[in-house]
């Protein structure tokens, strides 16, 4: 009993931390940025004024829109008026339960829920989003919102297909859906995005033995072929990512120039800026997938990976950094969605669908066949790593498991 | 008949997209390290930089009216600018200069002469029109205020941002 | 009816035209439409060909030794040129005459001209009154060759001479044409400018000892051509281009000189004579001219009021008439008197017999007014619609007859309830205790006096510049006025506040137009048979089976 209130009163106060002192303030800085960036890449200067460099500017916005009146047209659906901007909201945030942000910190794992469903979790969560969308759209009681709506639905729903079959590789590959068991699959064979990660190589000292034996064995060829089909996945996962989260150049639900302002048309005030940060929370916790997945999370190369085994200062001050590494990847590619938006032009509604249903769907079903041919002929673990039992996927040793319970090296390494 | 539209033939690195993706994104980072670098400014910061040493000699500004180096009031209320006035912003109210004054022989000068500058369009008309070389466009562009009643420029506010203008053919001369 | 004069066959520029005998050579180009330019020459004064402006060259048949003029090949009479240029202003037409207006010579000799007049002249149109309406600056334009080879100091003259009570003059200006001095000589027969001093040195002056002060002293400022003499009234003010030109009468006295009311934003800056032979010919008296200040007052009524207690109080329209109607119901009909005025239109007048017959009132008419006559326009009676009231029966044939019983009956108390239409009763010989005896007295006027001050209803109405209407002048001419300017605040015009009350009275239902009034009238008066407002024209109609006044 006195367990489950710990683990309770825990995962409370890692969820409120995540929450309210690094997701909310990276939202505010990712609009912030958002601005600062475009305004670059136009060769203007953007917002500067309110504190150095304009850095109060996010504050100075989030009264301005507590301040404003809250309005709500006479024509709508109060219940589901009201209810909108918080289903679009939520679902950005409780995705982010799953993600394991750092490795341990004052002996505590960096992950709020350590579940064994982990990615599913996370599409499971944030297709929810689209209700919000949906029901903004169908309440507002107004045309354009309502296309929007529509828009918005029809384009989630099509890209969550190739956005879930584009990971399925990796499951295959890493044989859990437990995030921070790949994260732990990550630390061992290196990072997905990678081909390969030279082992031997620490701050410690150069095992040039180590090095020779990861990269001239036959499955070192077997993980260059598996980098192919996991880059494949990549770039899947990543456009479709910027469809989910209705971003430029898939930005249709809400495109300014035919919709007005598309689902949000009628909303101001608080309930705009929820939208408004919703939008942005799901960007960053998409973002925060993609580095789980394909960049090793919180993983530092070259630096010991478990702060338990360190001296209680070096501990604390190495979690921490597996923390901010982990932002800092995040931010380092939320700058490319940032980028992206504002270099390419939004495709057509048919175009969008075409490159859904047409490419992206078939390239991931053609990816994960790729995937399962490679395994099925990958050989089997040498000896002489013993550290790595995990090594050899769980998909070969035990095909049953897959998806239920991750090895047991593998948790603990999360 | 129906028109058939050539399409243009794509090839594969056209039809894949990435290549021109890569390329945009080349473009705009680009950009943003020129301007990050601060190679490139194109932004003036309006209030603490100013066009003032930029402003061109040809510059329409706020129209004013100007005093000659004799200290005589240029205008001799001919009305000419509010006639020509596109938008009607002058109005002048003519009078007749007293006996006693210097410049009696003038015979006629302006009781009141406003200028609204919220209807003037900053056409020079006036300037151009003048037969006394009285009211010339100045520099000043940043004419505000918070009433429309401080926006009409009365004759004192007038010849406070004319000032003096030297170098003005002296018409009403001893000879004269 | 004398014999038509007979019709001469005259060549201006090449082309044959024909006049009648008697037409100067100036009058027959203009008619020809070859405008000859002047500066002396005015067609209602005499030419003393002192300007040089309207030189043309001109010449006679050619004669044969039969002598008879030689024919061409066109058939027409071969013309002698005269080699010198000739003054077209004193010349009358002749048989067979040539005229040309436009040849090398006469620019050239026009060129010359303008650049004499200029030689003096001072560079100071944006000051100058004249500019916008000057003829030295028109002709300079049009004819002059748009520079001076004088290089030597101007002349000096006297600059804003007080020449009389009315008219400033500035010396300089002047190129001495001479229209004022032979307009003051031969119109107005006061023989009081001149000319003094000799060569470029010539100077414009009154007699030593004179002033200008005569009644008719501003036609010369009209017909000066230049900016030399000016109206110490208009002095200033406006500049004549922003001037709106309304077409109106002069109300000031049974005269009805015709005018143009000059005006700008809803204020009056000048009046002007304009020509109408049958009436003013250019003419118009300086009394007349200036009596137009009261329009602009600042004190015009503006609201219609009512007394409560010992004040009056702003109220709307429908109450004011209300009140109105509510105080004449409490009377009989010969407790009533309706006092109209002389200064009001006949539309305004009909609309008042109707009142007083819907009222079956018996005490009715208007002021009169009389003053001093002149023998040149000024008439002695000073109300410019007396034949219009007697026409239209809201006067007798002798105004003022039927006032004194009303001014008696006011006095013993018979007559209880009085209606003022725009004229001041304590003016007119009743006394202002009187009026304060009065139960009902309901008044008309546009500005405040001793009878509005003592009015139980006040009504604004509006003045003869803010109103349309017809009016009938002592040589029974019927002419028109017309709106220069709005009306101030919340007046109506008269013949609207006096329908209103006409068909709160009755019940009989309203006109809606003043065309339709007059229509009415058309209708139901037979001097009027045939006519509309639009129909009395610019120059005024001659009624026929109107009185004529006596000669003023």
């Amino acid at each position: 009993m006195a367990d489950i209130l710990i683990a309770l009163v825990l995962a409370l106060v890692k969820g409120v931390g995540l929450v309210f002192l690094i997701i909310l303030p990276m939202v505010s800085y990712t609009v912030y940025a958002e601005r600062r960036v475009s305004a670059m890449i136009q060769d203007r200067v953007g917002p500067n004024r309110v504190g150095p460099m304009g850095l109060i500017q996010p504050i100075a916005d989030a009264v301005k829109l507590l301040l404003k009146e809250d309005f709500t047209p006479a024509a709508v659906n109060k219940f589901y008026y009201w209810l909108a901007p918080a289903c679009a909201m939520a679902p950005a945030l409780m995705a982010l339960a799953v993600i394991p942000f750092g490795s341990y910190w004052f002996g505590q794992p960096m992950v709020v829920a350590n579940v064994d469903v982990g990615v599913l979790w996370v599409f499971a969560v944030s297709s929810l989003g689209v209700y919000g969308i949906v029901l903004a759209g169908w309440s507002s009681n107004s045309k354009y919102p309502f296309l929007g709506g529509i828009r918005s639905s029809s384009q989630m729903i099509s890209y969550e297909l190739s956005l879930g079959l584009s990971v399925i590789p990796i499951f295959l590959i890493c044989g859990t859906l437990n995030l921070p068991a790949i994260v732990g699959y990550q630390i061992e064979h290196g990072w997905l995005i990678s081909p390969i990660w030279i082992k031997g190589i620490s701050f410690t000292g150069i095992d040039f033995g180590q090095i020779a034996a990861s990269v001239f064995s036959v499955q070192a060829l077997f993980k260059f072929l598996l980098w192919i089909p996991l880059f494949i996945s990549f770039v899947v996962f990543t456009i479709s990512m910027f469809a989910e989260t209705n971003r430029l150049p898939f930005d249709l639900p809400e495109a300014e120039t035919e919709l007005v302002g598309g689902y949000h048309t009628e909303y101001s005030s608080m309930k705009f800026a929820l939208f408004f940060l919703g939008e942005y929370a799901a960007m960053i916790s998409g973002c925060a997938v993609i580095v789980t997945l394909f960049f090793g999370a919180w993983h530092i190369p070259f630096l010991p990976t478990d702060p338990r085994q360190l001296p209680l200062v070096w501990s604390i001050i190495l979690g921490f950094l597996h923390i901010t590494v982990f932002f800092i990847k995040v931010a380092v590619l939320l700058f490319f969605f940032i980028w992206v938006r504002w270099t390419l032009p939004r495709f057509r509604y048919d175009q969008l669908m075409r490159l859904g249903w047409y490419f992206f769907f078939e390239i991931a079903l053609a990816n994960i066949l790729l995937v399962a041919l490679i395994l099925a002929f990958y050989p089997s673990p040498q000896v002489s790593q013993p550290s790595t039992k995990a090594s050899k996927p769980a998909f070969l040793t035990n095909p049953i498991q897959l998806g239920y319970r991750a090895p047991k090296v593998v948790r603990n390494a999360g | 008949m129906a028109y058939k539209v050539v399409r243009t033939k794509l090839t594969f690195a056209e039809k894949i997209y990435l290549p021109a993706v890569l390329a945009g994104l080349g473009i705009t980072i680009k950009h943003f390290f020129r301007v990050l670098t601060g190679k490139k400014k194109e932004t003036m910061q309006y209030p603490e930089e100013r066009w003032d040493s930029h402003l061109p000699e040809h510059y329409r500004g706020a129209p004013t009216l100007v005093k000659d180096e004799h200290g005589k009031e240029r205008c001799v209320a001919c009305q000419l600018c509010e006639f020509i006035c596109p938008p009607r912003a002058i109005t002048i109210k003519p009078g007749e200069i007293p006996e006693d004054d210097r410049w009696r022989k003038v015979e006629k000068f302006p009781e009141e002469f406003e200028i609204d500058m919220i209807r003037c369009i900053y056409c020079g008309l006036c300037e151009e029109v003048c037969p006394e070389q009285a009211i010339f466009l100045r520099k000043d562009y940043a004419i505000t205020g918070l009433t429309r009643a401080e926006m009409v420029h009365d004759k004192k506010r007038l010849y406070e941002l004319g000032g003096v203008m030297t170098g003005l053919v002296f018409k009403w001369n001893e000879k004269k | 009816m004398s014999e038509p004069a007979p019709l001469l066959n005259v060549q201006i520029d090449g082309v044959w035209h024909q006049f009648p005998k008697g037409t100067r050579v100036i009058e027959a180009c203009a008619r020809a439409g070859k405008f000859v330019p002047r500066y002396c020459y005015h067609p209602k004064l005499s030419s003393p060909g002192n300007c040089r402006m309207c030189l043309i060259e001109m010449g006679m048949p050619k004669m044969g030794p039969d002598r008879k003029p030689e024919l061409g090949s066109d058939g027409k009479p071969v013309i002698n040129w005269i080699p010198r240029p000739q003054i077209s202003c004193a010349q009358d037409i002749a048989e067979g005459m040539g005229v040309k207006t436009d040849s090398p010579l006469v620019q050239e000799c026009r060129h010359g001209v303008m650049e004499f007049l200029l030689i003096n002249h001072p560079l100071d149109c944006p000051i100058c009154d004249q500019a916008g309406e000057c003829e030295l600056q028109e002709f300079s334009v049009q004819y002059g060759n748009g520079g001076s080879r004088f290089r030597e100091e101007k002349v000096k003259k006297p600059k804003h001479v007080v020449l009389g009570p009315r008219v400033t003059l500035d010396d300089e200006r002047c190129i001495l044409c001479s229209r004022c001095i032979r307009f003051m000589k031969e119109i107005a027969k006061d023989d009081v400018l001149g000319f003094a001093s000799r060569g470029s040195h010539t100077y414009l002056t009154a007699h030593p000892g004179r002033v200008l002060d005569s009644n008719y002293s501003l036609n010369t400022v009209d017909i000066c051509p230049v900016g030399a003499l000016t109206s110490t009234d208009f002095r200033f003010k406006m500049r004549v281009w922003f001037l709106k030109e309304t077409k109106s009468i002069c109300t000031s006295c049974a005269t009805g000189c015709n005018t143009i009311v000059g005006s700008r934003q809803n204020v009056i800056y000048r009046q002007t004579p304009r020509e109408n032979d049958d009436v003013n010919s250019a003419w118009m008296c300086d009394y007349g001219r200036l009596n137009f200040h009261f329009v602009n007052s600042k004190d015009r009524l503006n609201e219609p009021q009512i007394r409560s207690g010992s004040t009056l109080e702003n109220v709307n329209w429908n109450t004011a008439f209300g009140r109105a109607v509510e105080e004449l119901k409490r009377y009989q009909p010969d407790e009533i008197a309706v006092i109209g005025s002389g200064r009001m239109t006949n539309e305004e007048l009909w609309l008042t017999k109707k009142l007083i017959d819907g009222l079956k009132v018996t005490h009715y008419d208007i002021v009169p007014r009389t003053g001093e006559a002149d023998d040149l326009l000024l008439n002695t009676d000073r109300n410019p619609n007396t034949n219009g009231a007697k026409l239209l029966g809201v006067s007798s044939d002798e105004p003022g007859v039927k006032l004194r019983r009303i001014i008696d009956g006011v006095s013993s108390g018979q007559i209880k309830a009085v209606i003022a239409l725009h004229e001041d009763l304590t003016q007119a010989g009743l006394s202002a205790p009187s009026l304060e005896q009065l139960g009902a007295l309901i008044v008309v006027g546009i500005l405040p006096n001793e009878t509005t001050k003592r009015a139980t209803i006040l009504l604004p109405g509006v003045s003869f510049a803010e109103k349309r209407g017809t009016m009938i002048n002592a040589k029974g001419r019927l002419q028109r006025l017309n709106r220069a300017i709005q009306s101030p605040g919340n007046a109506h015009e008269d013949w609207e506040i006096l329908r209103d009350l006409v068909q709160q009275l009755t019940g009989e239902n309203g006109v809606y137009l003043i065309e339709d009034v007059f229509k009415q009238m058309a209708e139901n008066v037979p001097q009027f048979e045939g006519l509309s407002i639009s129909k009395v024209g610019d120059l005024g109609v001659r009624l026929l089976g109107v009185a004529e006044a006596a000669p003023a």
